[in-house]
């Protein structure tokens, strides 16, 4: 269905290689969350990951801080229509977590503060694709995109990178979580279009 | 999930000089839960297409629904919807969308409302369908906006029409003569006047620019509030707060 829209002619310039379909340069770094900012001090932080066997590695904020640092240089793209370019983080990359853990799950469930929770296939964290960040644009994250920490997974629409981060439990099966259950895609590409369950 | 479907502009009313509700028809909506909101696409000649979210603001109805669109200065999508569009003009829309901000007509709790700006079109769209569907559940709504001028809704969103709805205006920027509060930002303490005690276990609504939900929503927490009963819709960085 074609239908034009008389009389609008549109903003364009946004490099079609970058933005994908549907979305719009943004260049302030808006907020999509459901309820309250959950503020979390970093004394009391941890970071678990926890096998499908019920095993579990944690980390406090220090050990944390201590793990190897890598620096991604990403674009982001967020359900609500807006991606923003050439973003600079600061964090510790999923693969250095999973390093030492032993498990066959196909699967992760990644649970915040304030009890938000999201599921992502094991294979979309792995492979240098995905990391626990704790700096933006050189700054300490802000808590209301997340901080101290949250997760950053940046070829997955924005809410993927679950804010407030607290751990990812490994799954052997897909277990939607918080967004997925309220019609948002189980997968969330931005490049498909993936935004609510069913596209 | 519910795909494109096309909207025509049917009648449109002035809420305010840069805000103009838009009575679209769509025929085969099922109408939606008050809360959600509709994505718009306009779509240029050469086929570009442009995509923005709209609350909705009415209560719930076949065949038709309300939006109210506030002009975001040098926006895309917003000053074509404010200023361009006119009746016979067609859309496409998709929705209703979202499933967390929404108020069920059967809950009998106390509800409290807090929008900024814009971010009171969703509200009305509680109280409409509450009007609506006879609600008895006490509403509370404290509605953050400019000036008087800026008002949207006004005659329709007050106890006039619905008892045990209490509306409370917090001017920032200019107040009406004679005001005793004046005009000054949102505060905790018109939360704790006007809202309801935190042991009513209130649900709470908060909606509008980002920045005023992250205040509002901070505000209720630090009097008391279950942050599981505060549910937010942030617009984006714009205005009209
Ligand atoms: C769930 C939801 C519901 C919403 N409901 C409503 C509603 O009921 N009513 C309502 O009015 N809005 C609502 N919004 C906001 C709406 O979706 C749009 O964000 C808003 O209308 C602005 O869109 P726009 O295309 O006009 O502006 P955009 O083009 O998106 O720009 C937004 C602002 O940024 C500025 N800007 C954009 N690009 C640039 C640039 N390159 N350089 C400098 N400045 C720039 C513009 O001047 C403008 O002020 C809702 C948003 C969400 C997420």
């Amino acid at each position: 269905m074609n239908l034009i829209t008389r009389g609008f002619h549109g903003r364009r310039g946004g490099d079609p290689a970058r933005i994908p379909p549907g979305q719009y340069e943004a260049h302030d770094f808006p907020v999509l969350s459901v309820g309250p900012t959950p503020r979390v001090d970093t004394d009391d932080w941890a970071f678990t990951v926890t096998t499908e066997t019920g095993t579990a590695h944690s980390w406090t904020w220090d050990e944390f801080l201590g793990l190897a640092q890598e620096r991604p240089h990403v674009d982001i793209h967020c359900v609500t229509r807006w991606s923003k370019l050439d973003t600079d983080w600061v964090g510790v990359s999923v693969d250095t977590l999973l390093a030492d853990v032993e498990s066959t799950a196909d699967y992760a469930v990644a649970h915040s503060y304030g009890g938000y929770t999201t599921n992502l296939p094991l294979e979309d964290l792995t492979d240098g694709q995905a990391w626990i960040v704790h700096t933006f644009d050189g700054e300490p994250l802000a808590a209301e995109h997340g901080g101290p920490a949250r997760l950053l997974v940046p070829h997955l629409y924005f809410w993927k990178s679950a804010k407030w981060v607290k751990g990812l439990t490994l799954t052997p099966g897909d277990e939607p979580g918080f967004w997925e259950q309220a019609g948002y895609h189980d997968y969330g590409d931005p490049w498909r279009e993936q935004r609510y369950r069913g596209d | 999930m519910p795909s494109w479907t096309t909207a025509t502009l049917e009648a449109d009313r002035w809420e305010t000089p840069t805000a103009r509700t838009l009575v679209l028809s769509v025929p085969g909506w099922a109408g939606h839960r008050p809360g959600q909101h509709v994505d718009v696409q306009l779509r240029a000649e050469d086929g570009y297409t442009a995509e923005r979210s709209y609350s909705i603001a009415s209560a719930s109805g076949p065949d038709r629904l309300e939006l109210t669109v506030q002009l975001a200065p040098g926006g895309e999508v917003s000053p074509y919807l404010v200023q361009e569009f006119r009746p016979g003009d067609r859309v496409r829309v998709r929705g209703p969308l979202g499933g967390w901000f929404v108020w069920r007509t059967a809950d009998p709790d106390p509800v409290v409302l807090v929008g900024g700006g814009s971010g009171v079109v969703p509200l009305a769209s509680m109280v409409r369908e509450r009007r609506r569907t006879g609600g008895r559940a006490l509403f509370r709504i404290l509605y953050s906006l400019r000036s008087p001028d800026d008002r949207y809704y006004a005659g329709d969103l007050g106890a006039a029409s619905d008892p045990g709805v209490d509306v409370f205006l917090a001017y920032t920027r200019s107040a009406p003569p004679g005001s005793v509060r004046g005009a000054k930002r949102l505060s905790v303490a018109d939360l704790n006047t006007h809202g309801f005690p935190a042991e009513f276990t209130p649900l709470c609504y908060v909606c509008g620019p980002t920045g005023f939900v992250e205040t509002v929503a901070d505000g209720l927490i630090a009097l008391g509030h279950d942050p599981r009963r505060i549910r937010t819709e942030r617009y984006g960085s714009g205005g009209g707060r």
